[in-house]
């Protein structure tokens, strides 16, 4: 007897702060399907990359996403070495694993936050992005940014770190272990939370296999992916960390995972900061005069999961063609697993624990007749399409 | 007849209440900042909101829904707070003695903002608003069981007085109520149960902002929502006093009194406020279960108790 309904979230809704549209096909609070549209938010990045030079693109991949802003660039640098079969000096190994990695302790921060938030725990969410705060000082420190560091090039790193800043760097990072001790503690032992998020949205590991999910969504179900670990780039073959992994594939295992993963970014920063010591100041580039003709696949592990950018380039100073794939666009797909038949409460956090970036993944879709070949549903038939449909909602709505 | 409609319109009801109200939800708002880092609002931002609310914003009726329940609603709720306001501050104040079974009416009168909330936000057609109200209905049906046997402990505790002025004058002569090991069982089910009727957290799962968008009171705008607001204002201060009046040893308003009473109310908002900013918002079927089991357990525990003398 029980009727379905359509309970929206988006396409602007408090939950999360992008474009996006889940229908949550519901019956009472149950979800029982559910259907996610995007498409709000087409920037036209990758066709943008195709008239920047080699030097512009990083920039530009930089303004992918405003969280991850290291992550982009870091595989688009992988990539271009490997087209031009570059090697970069040590120390602008290890200074390139040094700003990925507090880019992920910022990003998870941040999460931890947001996880708060959607669950009600606004004190959480305040004390998270508090702790967040001495972060951005030492990316504001390194590079002069907060946000958006345009720390990387092709050949290494665009700025060193001095000796002089190390022992700020430690003291931070000090204070940091302690402020993560504690948001671990108000996380991992209040029985509330443990009520909220335990067995909800559980993703097994074949599910993970399935979806192809990648980052701390898979790892919190137990599949140990990293590619930090399966293909080392930068320094991460050089310092000794592990992958954090949980077998429950729960909400409260992808924050276990990403509250312990903290402590591991915090461990390979400080490896790096101690060998660095032992380098020499200022070598930090090697000079890259030209990049020939040919194809390169880079990818890096973002706090998300695995960014993958593909190039192709011809002996000019542009890309041909460039092609990212970011780790939200393989991530989102789970939830039609991880949702339905959750209710309404514990969809909105399931929905919000595998940190979900929606406009790094959002695409523009050309739809080709396959008979034909020929571009079907251009600019012009979509406008008149969709008048045709408001008229036939204000019809409706009258 | 004028005094009645003094009592009602200005002190202690509608507008002393509300005004009390408003400060209390500075308290509430001010504290909640501080535990969070953050600066807080000026002590009369919660009157700007409502001003604003009233005087200044349109007020947007839904196209398919019912227009008169859904403005009635909110304007009977808020009699139907200023009635329980009136008969909890009379006797707090010591205007009047109130009458006898006034905590019976009281009991009911509490009852009323929650049900219209519910009425305003079926009648604006929206889903979301539905999801709220039904999240309301079920909280409503969890925690009233528990806040009745919570008045019927009380009643109880006072010799089956049913008259709230002396269920407090016994309380002056022979202790507060609270002084037993089953006088702090009945105090910590009426503490949750009046979060509940307050819609703070962990039980704001009528309105829950990042689920349902702000649920069952999202289709309000303008004055309609800035009477919802007052409604809220005048929850807010009631009920700690309601739950002064019967645990703590009653209120009184003379001499050196003033500064203890206000303690006592004080003491049951912190731990309001306190509750609010500690925990996440649990799932609807968690609140039932919390209230219709654990709750009602350990009131009926907490009345075992009385029988045994303790």
């Amino acid at each position: 007897m029980s009727k379905q309904k359509i309970i929206p979230i988006g396409p602007y809704h408090p939950l999360q702060e992008e474009p996006e549209y889940f229908k949550l096909y519901c019956e009472g609070e149950n979800v029982v399907d559910i259907e996610w549209e995007t498409g709000y938010n087409h920037r036209g990045i990758e066709k943008l990359a195709e008239e920047k030079t080699f030097e512009q693109v990083f920039f530009l991949v930089e303004r992918i996403c405003g969280i991850c802003s290291t992550s982009h660039p870091f595989a688009f640098a992988n990539c271009m070495e490997e087209i031009g079969k570059v090697e970069i000096p040590d120390r602008a190994k290890y200074i390139r694993s040094i700003i990925g990695e507090l880019e992920r302790l910022h990003s998870h921060l941040l999460w931890v936050g947001l996880a708060g938030h959607f669950l009600g725990y606004d004190t959480v969410f305040m004390w998270a992005w508090k702790y967040r705060e001495p972060v951005l000082d030492l990316f504001e420190i390194i590079s002069g940014n907060r946000n958006s560091y345009a720390m990387f090039t092709i050949g290494g790193v665009r700025r060193d770190i001095e000796k002089s800043k190390f022992p700020k760097i430690r003291e931070e990072l000090e204070g940091l272990k302690k402020k993560i001790d504690l948001l671990t503690g108000a996380v991992m032992d209040d029985p509330v939370i443990h009520a909220r998020t335990k067995g909800v949205g559980v993703m097994t590991r074949e599910d993970i296999i399935d979806y192809a999910a990648v980052g701390p969504t898979a790892r919190a179900s137990g599949v140990e992916i990293d590619v930090r670990r399966d293909d080392p780039y930068a320094a991460y073959d050089l310092v000794d960390w592990k992958v954090i992994t949980s077998p429950e594939g729960d909400v409260f295992a992808k924050a276990k995972v990403r509250l312990l993963e903290m402590y591991e970014s915090v461990k390979i920063i400080e490896q790096c900061l101690d060998k660095m010591e032992k380098l020499e100041e200022g070598n930090i580039q090697t000079k890259v005069w030209e990049i020939p003709e040919g194809i390169g696949m880079g990818h890096a592990e973002a706090p998300r999961g695995e960014v993958f950018h593909f190039v192709k380039t011809d002996g000019s100073n542009s890309p041909v063609r460039h092609k990212i794939r970011a780790p939200s666009y393989v991530n989102i797909a789970t939830f039609k697993k991880s949702c339905v038949g959750q209710t309404i409460s514990d969809a909105a956090i399931s929905l919000a624990a595998v940190d979900p970036c929606y406009c790094c993944t959002e695409r523009m879709a050309v739809a080709y007749d396959s008979s034909t070949g020929k571009r079907i549903l251009s600019g012009d038939e979509l406008i008149k399409h969709s008048q045709a449909r408001t008229r036939e909602l204000k019809k409706n709505m009258l | 007849m004028g005094e009645q409609l003094f009592y009602f319109l200005i002190y202690p009801g509608m507008l002393f209440a509300g005004v009390v109200g408003g400060l209390i939800a500075w308290v509430d708002r001010k504290v909640t900042a501080r535990v969070q880092f953050r600066q807080g609002p000026p002590v009369l931002q919660p009157f700007y909101d409502f001003l604003k609310l009233l005087l200044v914003k349109e007020t947007v009726l839904p196209k398919r829904g019912s227009a008169i329940f859904f403005l009635l609603a909110p304007v009977l709720g808020l009699f139907g707070a200023t009635a329980a306001a009136l008969l909890v501050l009379l006797p707090a104040l010591g205007i009047t003695a109130g009458f006898q079974g006034d905590i019976i009416v009281l009991f009911y009168l509490l009852a009323i903002p929650s049900l219209m909330f519910v009425i305003g936000a079926m009648a604006s057609g929206n889903p979301l608003s539905a999801v709220g109200a039904s999240r309301e209905i079920k909280l409503i049906l969890s925690y009233e069981l528990t806040f009745m046997l919570v008045v019927a402990g009380v009643i109880l505790k006072s010799g089956q007085t049913l008259h709230m002025d002396q269920i407090m004058m016994m309380q002056q002569s022979q202790g507060a109520f609270i002084g037993s090991v089953s006088g702090v069982l009945l105090f910590i089910a009426a503490l949750f149960a009046i979060q509940g009727k307050a819609g703070l957290v962990p039980f704001d799962l009528a309105e829950a902002e990042t689920e349902i968008a702000e649920g069952a009171f999202m289709e309000y705008s303008g004055t309609a929502f800035a009477i919802i607001k007052y409604t809220k204002y005048i929850l807010l201060f009631i009920l700690p006093v309601f739950v002064a009046e019967i645990f703590l040893g009653g209120l009184t308003f003379t001499g050196i009194h003033i500064l203890w009473s206000i303690l006592k109310i004080v003491l049951v908002l912190v731990l309001m406020i306190l509750i609010r900013n500690t925990n996440p918002r649990v799932k609807i079927s968690q609140a039932m279960r919390f209230f219709l089991l654990w709750m009602n357990l350990l009131v009926i525990a907490g009345l075992v108790l009385h029988y045994l003398g303790l």
